[in-house]
Formats: structure tokens, sequence, C-alpha cells
């Protein structure tokens, strides 16, 4: 077992990539996720990383670098975060449709205008649809573990998909927390070396990205949704996996006190750890209230999700994103439409919250899980907007 | 996600044995060898798709290419076909550079890290005039700046024909195409000069930058080996006349191609480590309108804007052979 360190989750993150003896490192600075990148940029200088840092000149080539390394066989990192991810997106959906497998680090943080540094889910929303496999973490050592899931879940000949692990900006990204690190050892027996089915090398030639007419291109796009689908066993291997190597059991839904709950708060990401106090609270004063934490949103777990919300009367999901004009934010639009077809299926009401870095305390959660049981509102709540 | 290229069918091969008792002039040391086979589906008399046949045929077959979308790569990729006899890669249209920068620095690390046969594998990236000069310009600047070790060539044929002769900024002032039609207000179509992309390589102060057509096809092969040998970026740009876009009979391509390097239009030259030369410099300069005589999307030009278009090209041509000394030479 490692050693247990008090360390900013970003240089913990970029040492786990380093760890993984990552190949190739090709990102832009944006804030908040300059510190994984900074950090990369610090080992490779001083050997203690052999790999190829590429400074691109803007996060689209970032991800066009991540694309060609990839290609050839190389283990490859981004990190990136809002603007960045939105002048990326364009490769970002051809990466996975070419199913090539990659690890970005997404510091979550607001979509402009206005200019915001801070966080919420907008930008991870933007890609919702990328096919990426994309997993949500809500404290540092979750973050510190998910790079190396996330290489071997991406690299495995039955996945072979980029991987995108959201870290939320600042609240996440640039605390200190004791966390737990892997030694060498333990990332040789978890993480195989990466070796990919095709690779553009002369001595074996192969076309990719070829260009798919109608015949063909249904077929490339359901080829997705396929190897989408049959990827979540081996996301759930690995945490199992993992569990042997580190005793932390990871799953694709998490619950909190949720036995015998009432009402079930449903959130990803750092809010979780925030709810979780709030659901102390409401349990101390006997209220029937539990926490789930949606921690693999692409590909979406739903009999997991189904088993944990059906016990339940009332569900309030915190979305941090907004859907403007929309029935309802993208969390909840996934929930309620997953939940459409049971028979005991429980209200679900949409608050929306912790927009642009707007904290979001204990008593925020009580004061939303309250307010959303007493309107029973159909639609979406903007919570905290200024009078 | 990926298919296997085949290699040269025996009906190919046969082809090929019947035009070689053809050839009247051998030409000694013309690799055979073809790296982009033949039933593409290019336009008649493509002449950008010539320059490519010239271009792998001086890299040979170790070599990975990354390619912009574009004219070459819609001809040559409709799934699951492939024209490619080499490792080929197609990502989106404004990052070919990047794409190969990843090829090249992934490879540079697998290599160090004796995952892969030690060997040379020349890396190649290849945009049109749109993918290179307007959307591409960015990437493909980063990559010379980042000291990448890749021939980036540009197959410029002087606006976006895959999606119907519109504007690039490397149409030629005085062209028409269907984003720069020619009436009372732009009486010259284009009202623009084309951007001299050639510079703006050279200004990045990489190792080597050329310009090439494939009417000169031993220029052409002889600047690709020359890339192939610098130790950093280098940038090729090649003229490629479209007969469809510019409304030429597709015989005339190669014909045109000598007549842009002859009038000055387009000279051939290269800077090597910062040493300007010219190529081919002929006795004297033809008229451009020789040049445009023939060309439908030049038709609409009169006497004045030729001799707007003469003055410009004659300006820019003796400051290329002041730059270049040749000057001096003689």
């Amino acid at each position: 077992m490692g050693q247990k360190v008090g360390i900013e989750v970003s240089i913990a993150a970029a040492d786990a990539v380093g760890l993984c003896d990552v190949d190739v490192v090709a990102a832009y600075p944006i804030t908040p996720q300059t510190h994984v990148v900074e950090h990369l940029a610090e080992l490779c200088a001083s050997g203690h990383l052999d790999a190829e840092f590429v400074p691109v000149e803007s996060e689209h080539s970032a991800m066009s670098v991540c694309c060609g390394s990839a290609a050839v066989g190389a283990r490859t990192f981004t990190a990136t975060s809002a603007q960045g991810l939105a002048l990326m997106s364009e490769i970002v959906f051809i990466a996975s449709s070419m199913r090539l497998p990659m690890v970005m680090f997404l510091a979550n943080r607001a979509l402009s205008a206005p200019l915001s540094i801070w966080n919420d889910h907008s930008d991870t929303m933007m890609v919702r649809d990328c096919g990426w496999i994309q997993v949500f973490c809500k404290n540092g050592q979750e973050v510190y573990d998910a790079i190396f899931h996330a290489f071997r879940v991406a690299e495995d000949k039955r996945v072979s998909m980029p991987v995108m692990i959201n870290v939320d900006g600042f609240g996440l990204t640039h605390v200190i927390e004791p966390i737990e690190f892997w030694t060498k050892e333990m990332v040789k027996e978890y993480l195989p070396p990466f070796e990919p089915l095709y690779t553009l090398h002369p001595d074996k030639v192969v076309t990719m990205g070829a260009f798919g007419m109608p015949e063909i291109f249904t077929e490339a796009k359901k080829a997705l949704d396929v190897a989408m689908w049959n990827s979540a066993p081996v996301v759930v291997e690995a945490w199992n996996e993992m569990a042997k190597l580190t005793g932390r059991q990871y799953m694709p839904v998490e619950t909190y006190k949720a036995d015998g709950a009432e009402t079930l708060i449903l959130a990803m990401g750092s809010i979780c750890e925030t709810a979780s106090i709030a659901v102390d609270r409401f349990r101390e004063a006997g209220k029937k209230v539990g926490l789930v934490n949606l921690r693999l949103w692409r590909p979406l777990p739903k009999d997991e999700l189904r088993k944990a919300l059906s016990g339940a009367k009332d569900v309030v999901v915190l979305d941090r994103a907004l859907t403007p004009g929309g029935a309802n934010s993208p969390l909840t639009a996934e929930i309620r439409s997953l939940m459409y077809g049971e028979t005991a299926r429980p209200n679900i009401y949409n608050m929306v919250a912790g927009l642009g870095g707007r904290d979001v305390t204990p008593e925020d959660i009580t004061t939303m899980l309250e307010k959303a049981l007493a309107d029973q509102h159909k639609g979406y709540y903007i919570y905290g907007v200024r009078g | 996600m990926a298919s296997v290229a085949n290699g040269v069918s025996m009906m190919e091969k046969k082809m090929a044995e019947t035009e070689k008792k053809k050839v009247i002039k051998p030409l000694k040391n013309f690799p055979m060898e073809e790296y982009i086979n033949s039933g593409h589906r290019a336009c008649q008399g493509c002449a950008e798709v010539l320059a490519v046949r010239h271009v792998l045929k001086a890299i040979g077959p170790d070599m990975v290419m990354a390619m912009a979308t574009g004219c070459m790569e819609i001809i040559s990729s409709p799934y699951p076909y492939t024209s490619w006899n080499v490792p080929w890669i197609h990502v989106a249209f404004e990052n070919a550079a990047a794409v190969a920068s990843g090829v090249e620095s992934g490879l540079k690390a697998l290599r160090r890290k004796k995952r892969v046969p030690d060997k040379d594998v020349t890396i190649l990236a290849m945009g049109g005039d749109g993918g290179t000069t307007d959307i591409g310009f960015q990437a493909l600047s980063g990559m010379m700046e980042r000291g990448h070790k890749i021939i980036y060539v540009c197959v410029d044929n002087e606006a976006y024909m895959n999606t119907g002769i519109q504007r690039s900024s490397s149409t030629p002032f005085g062209a028409t195409t269907t984003t720069s039609p020619a009436g009372k207000v732009a009486p010259a179509g284009q009202m623009t000069w084309k951007k001299d992309m050639t510079a703006i390589a050279a200004a990045h102060g990489i190792p080597y930058t050329a310009t090439a057509c494939p009417t000169f096809f031993n220029d052409l092969q002889k600047k690709i080996l020359k890339a192939k040998e610098v130790q950093g970026p280098s940038y090729i740009h090649i003229l490629s006349v479209c007969p469809t876009g510019w409304r030429v009979p597709p015989q005339k391509a190669i014909e045109y191609g000598q007549l842009a390097v002859d009038t000055g239009v387009f000279p051939l030259y290269e800077v090597e480590n910062g040493i300007w030369k010219l190529n081919r410099k002929p006795k004297e300069l033809k008229p451009v309108s020789e040049y445009f005589k023939g060309q439908g999307r030049y038709r609409h030009l009169d006497e004045k804007l030729t001799a707007e278009i003469q003055e410009k090209i004659t300006a820019r041509w003796n400051r290329l052979v002041e730059l270049s000394g040749a000057d001096k030479e003689s």
C-alpha cells in the first residue's frame, strides 16, 4: 500500500498520470485545469516521466494531437475545462467514434458568458452525447484513483474508447486532501501495457478515419452505441479489481443512508459530499432522507439507478447545469426519462443550483429539498436567484 | 474503425506493365511503386492527386500520413474502401498539422521506450489551401513553432473545390469563385491578394520551405526528399491545377502548371535554413495574360485589371529574385 499524503488534488492527479507511464500529454492552459498540466510538464522536464509533453497552441489542437498519438498506440492524456472543452468539442466527438483510447481530466467550470472561471457542470453537459465514458468524482482520493481506472478501461480491447474524468473546478481541483498514493508495483499489477488492435505504422498499413456514406453511417453510430453499453461491465470489473488492491470499492451508483428513505437527493460530483452532511442532519431530525451519488454518467447505469430510486416517494435532483428553454435540466431529464416507464416511480424534482461557482452549503440543500417537496414543481427551479 | 488498405491488384499490375512500355523516356531512379491507388474519385485531369502521387513516391513506404478533410480525403476514403497504401489517418478539416504532431510525438515516445520497431518513419501532413491557409492556419503555425519533424504539404488548388469552388485566402486576385463572383461592385471577382503562405511558413524559421508544382515533378520529388532529411518541420506549398474549379479542359492541367511558373504567378523556390533560392528562372517571364487565357475563372478580366495583376506579379518576382540573390548571379 502506498503512502497517505496531504496534497492538492490536481497535483495528485498529475502524479497518477505520471505513475501510469503516459507517453504523450497534450494540453493548453485554462483555469482551473492548469495545475494538472503544470505538474506534468515538471515531471517531464525533470526526467521523472518519460513522455512527450506537447504544449499546443489551442485545445482544438490538444485533442487533435491526442487523436494522432492514440492512433499510433501511445498512452495519451489531456486536461481541459469549460471554454477549452468547447473549442475542442468537434474533435472530442471524433475521438470516440474513431475508438481512440485516451484519458481527459475535465476540471468542470461554467461556460461563458458571463465569463466565469468557477465551477458548474455546463461544460460537461455540452458534450453529454460525445460518446466518451464519463465519470464523476466527489473527493480527491476518487480523482486520484480514477486516473488509473480510466486508463485501464479506455485501453481495454473490449472497450477502446476515450474516458473523461469530471472533477469540480476549484472545489475539488484546488483543495488539499489526504490522498493515499499507489506504489509503482500496484500500478504495474493493475494497468497492463497499452496494446491496441490497430495502430498507424508502416509495418501494417491501415486507413483510419474514412468517411461514411448514408449506407454505413447509421451502422457506425450503432456500433459506437453497442460499444458504449459493452463497456459497462469492464468499467465495473476495473473498479472491482481496484478494490482488491486498495480496499476502496467504487460503484456506478452509490448510496448514502438510502435504505428506507422516502426522499432521495440525487447528484453528481463533489456536491455529494455536501449533500451527505444535509442527509445526516435530516436523519438526526428523524426524517427519512438519503443520497444517491451517480458516479458513472456514461454509460448510464440504468438498472442500478432504477433500483436505487424505485423505493423512494420523492427524488430531488441537484443539477449544476441549465437547459435554457428546455423541459428540465440535463441530469433531471435523464432521470425522469429513465423512470417514466416504472410503475412505482417517485416524484422527481429538478433543482438547478451551484451555477458558475455559487456556493451550495448543506443548509442550501436542506432548503432546496424542503422547497421541492412543498412546491411539487413539475418543471425546474433555479435555486438562489437574487430577487 | 479501420480497414486494411489493399495492395495493388493483378489487373493494376498488368496495366502498369502495359503503360510502362509506352513510356518514351524512362526516368532514372523514378520510383515505380504506387502509394495512392488508381480507382479513386478525383475529377478528370486533377493535378492535385498527381501531386500527392509524386509526394508519396518521393517519401516511400516508411511513412504515416495525416490528412485534412478536403478533395484528397473525400476522393480516396469512402468507407469501406481506401486508396491509400500507406498508414493514413483523417480526423477533421483544420487539424492535419496537429494530428500529425500527435503521430510524431507518439511514435517518438514509443520508439524511445522500445515499443515500436527502431526505424525512421517520415510523418507527412497534408491539407488543401483552405485546410492550410484558412482554417488550419493556427494548427500549422503551432506545429512549425513546436519543431515537430513533419513534412507539411499544402496542395493548393486556390479555392474550396470540394464544397463547390468557394474562395479561400489562397484564391488569387481576379479569380472568380462561387463566393467571389465578378460583378459591378467587385469587377475582379476575388478582390484580395493571395496569401503568401510559403513566406509565412519560412518566417517561422523552420529548416526547409519550398514551392512546387506537379508539372515539374522532378523538382517536386527532389524537394520532398530534402524535406525528408531535415531535422524539424518542413513546408512544401504545391500549386495544383484544378480543371473543374479553374474552368479549363482536363488535358490542360499540366500546361497551366507550366504557365503559372513561367509567368511568375507561381515561382518555384525554396528557403533552406533561411537562404532563399529560385529553382526555375526563365530568361524572360511570360505575360500573365498567357496564363489567364482559356481559364474560365479569369474570363471577366479586362486589360486594366490584367495590367494591375501583371504589375503586382512582376514586383513580387523582382523581390523574390532579389531575396534569392539571383540578380547577382548573372
